[in-house]
């Protein structure tokens, strides 16, 4: 993992007017409620994970206490607080896709990027997250995500084409 | 088949039914005009809450509460209160809220307005799953856009007096935050724990004021209501469950899918709808709406119909509609232990019984497949979610044990079968 990522310190512009559009969405003094909408901004613009630092500039901003913005940060699984690659792959293996086969395209995935899920590629490039819950869209199972586009009714073709246009 | 898509999918099928002008073209927002134009008043959101109540709407998002009694619940207090929606769909096997977001968001918003006003509640969010960030998120973003654009939200509504204002808020990946005070917590920011009850939200919800939280496919459901009437709602369904409701069918299905239809339709005829089973297998097992509710054999589900009563006498539950399929050749155990590892990864850590039980639950399973297990592990399965059960703040650890306990009473021989023979299925 490139190191220059990790000094990310303090918040750019952009994170800033987006975590601004989510403050004005509550009453007054409840901006508490903004944590989980700044994280997913400061996590956007820091490719995919949050550093401490990262933590510490949201909580400023917001002139919250840093303990909330960490309490949240660890709760909720969108949020990664260790460096992962840049390009996110969740697949779901509950029980619909799971019925429907998830277990050949995990295996095939990982076989082919030769990492596990949890793991990252040693380029960097794409981060295989630990296996994942039902993300709704059991009717065309199985199913992932990549960086958060719905990926449906997946067959090893598909993956591999999805695969190659990541590794291009 | 009769009373299809008469609600949340009456219009799905026009074409782009996501935009304001496809939804106005079909009726919508007429109901919401109607009211902002005529006295919108205290007479005017009891007679609301009334047809509500007398339609027999009951909340789809597990529970099953009455949701005319549930709004009946809020005070009438001048003190700022909120109608939250909760659309953070996360029950495994169930995947139609996604499907409103994403093709009828303007009913939601009109049933949120509607009964934000009907509860004085001037203030609404919309909390959905965090993974919809890039999928249905940006469609009821946009949605909400163009309702303020038309003048259908905000302050002085039309001219009206009356106000609402709503804001679609975005979770961040906790299957616990669809338990409603875990929301709520959610949506002040913090970790997604549920609160003891009482007192309930309709006292003390978010930030600590009156709070109604309904589930997507009722709050879409109020619109089509109020336009038809209590009666018109009455006539689908059964006495005790009236309407439609959108079944997510899945698994070994031939054509899965969300169906809606009316609730107490045999199960049979659901099943033919889904394009019956795959590959002509044998229907093993059904669980019968979402994860949490109890497995069936496939002989006891035969006989059921999809309502809440027949559901809970044949001893499972209606939960969330979500119908999944299991045919003759799946391990049980396999599917158990991918279950509980669901329940082990989720909760929330507040409770003892269900922080330690679900991890015992997890580990004796890993091991029974592993060909580790010992005859003893099934009793101390069942003792394990029997302490788990009725212990703990919220229904998250009654839904970690029902599974494991139909699972072994339904299919106990597979279990023994797989202990005696060193992890072998009996099913492969």
């Amino acid at each position: 993992m490139s190191t220059e990522i990790t000094e990310t310190v303090g918040l750019t512009e952009k994170i800033k007017e987006k975590i601004d559009m989510w403050v004005v969405k509550f009453p007054v003094g409840k901006h508490r409620s903004a944590i989980i909408g700044s994280l997913h901004a400061a996590q956007e613009h820091n490719q995919g994970y949050l550093t401490p630092e990262l933590m510490d500039a949201v909580a400023d901003y917001l002139d919250l206490p840093r303990i909330y913005v960490y309490e949240v940060a660890t709760f909720y699984s969108m949020f990664q607080t260790e460096p992962v690659g840049r390009n996110e792959i969740a697949i779901c293996t509950n029980i619909s896709c799971m019925l429907s086969g998830s277990d050949v395209i995990v295996q095939h995935i990982e076989d082919r990027l030769n990492i596990k899920l949890g793991e990252s590629t040693k380029d960097g490039n794409i981060f295989l997250k630990k296996e994942e819950e039902c993300l709704a869209a059991c009717t065309r199972a199985p199913m992932m995500m990549v960086n958060h586009q719905y990926i449906e009714n997946l067959n090893i073709k598909k993956v591999n084409e999805i695969l190659d246009k990541l590794e291009q | 088949m009769r009373h299809e898509n008469s609600i949340c999918f009456s219009n799905i099928h026009q074409p782009e039914s996501w935009k304001i002008e496809s939804y106005m073209a079909s009726g919508g927002y007429l109901q919401w005009k109607k009211i902002l134009q005529g006295q919108p008043g205290d007479k005017a959101r009891q007679t609301i809450i009334e047809t509500v109540k007398s339609s027999g709407l009951r909340g789809r998002g597990g529970a099953g509460f009455p949701t005319g009694l549930k709004w009946s619940f809020m005070p009438k207090t001048d003190e700022q209160k909120y109608l939250v929606c909760n659309s953070d769909e996360s029950e495994p096997g169930t995947c139609h809220d996604r499907e409103i977001l994403k093709l009828n968001p303007h009913a939601l918003i009109e049933g949120m307005a509607i009964a934000g006003f009907a509860m004085d509640a001037t203030v609404g969010y919309n909390y959905v799953r965090g993974e919809f960030i890039k999928d249905c998120y940006p469609i009821i973003e946009l949605a909400l856009q163009d309702a303020y654009a038309s003048q259908l939200l905000g302050k002085n509504i039309l001219g009206s007096g009356v106000n609402f204002d709503l804001y679609n808020f975005l979770g961040a990946g906790a299957y616990i935050c669809g338990e409603e005070t875990a929301l709520l917590e959610s949506l002040e920011g913090k970790q997604g724990k549920p609160r003891f009850k009482p007192p309930f939200p309709a006292n003390f919800g978010v930030y600590g004021m009156p709070t109604t939280v309904n589930n997507t496919q009722t709050l879409a459901s109020v619109p089509k209501i109020i336009e038809q009437g209590s009666e018109w709602h009455k006539g689908m369904g059964t006495d005790k469950s009236p309407g439609t409701n959108i079944f997510s069918v899945t698994g070994h299905v031939n054509k899965p899918g969300n169906y809606e239809l009316p609730l107490g339709v045999p199960f049979a005829d659901l099943l033919e709808r889904a394009g019956g089973m795959m590959d002509g297998k044998k229907l093993k097992a059904v669980i019968p709406g979402g994860l949490s509710t109890k497995v069936l054999p496939g002989d006891v589900i035969a006989d059921c119909t999809m309502d809440y009563e027949s559901l809970a006498s044949a001893g499972s539950a209606f939960g969330t509609g979500a119908v999944v399929v299991i045919a003759e050749g799946t391990c049980m155990v396999e599917l158990l232990k991918r279950t509980s590892r669901f329940y082990y990864v989720e909760n929330c850590g507040q409770c003892t019984p269900c922080r330690e039980g679900t991890g015992w639950l997890y580990r004796l399973l890993q091991k029974i497949t592993q060909g580790k297990g010992k005859e003893s592990d099934l009793a101390l399965l069942v003792d394990v979610a029997n302490r788990i059960e009725g212990n703990t703040i919220c229904a998250f650890g009654d839904a970690a044990a029902w599974p494991v306990q139909s699972f072994i009473e339904h299919y106990f021989s597979e279990f023994e079968y797989m202990i005696n023979n060193h992890g072998k299925s009996i099913a492969a």
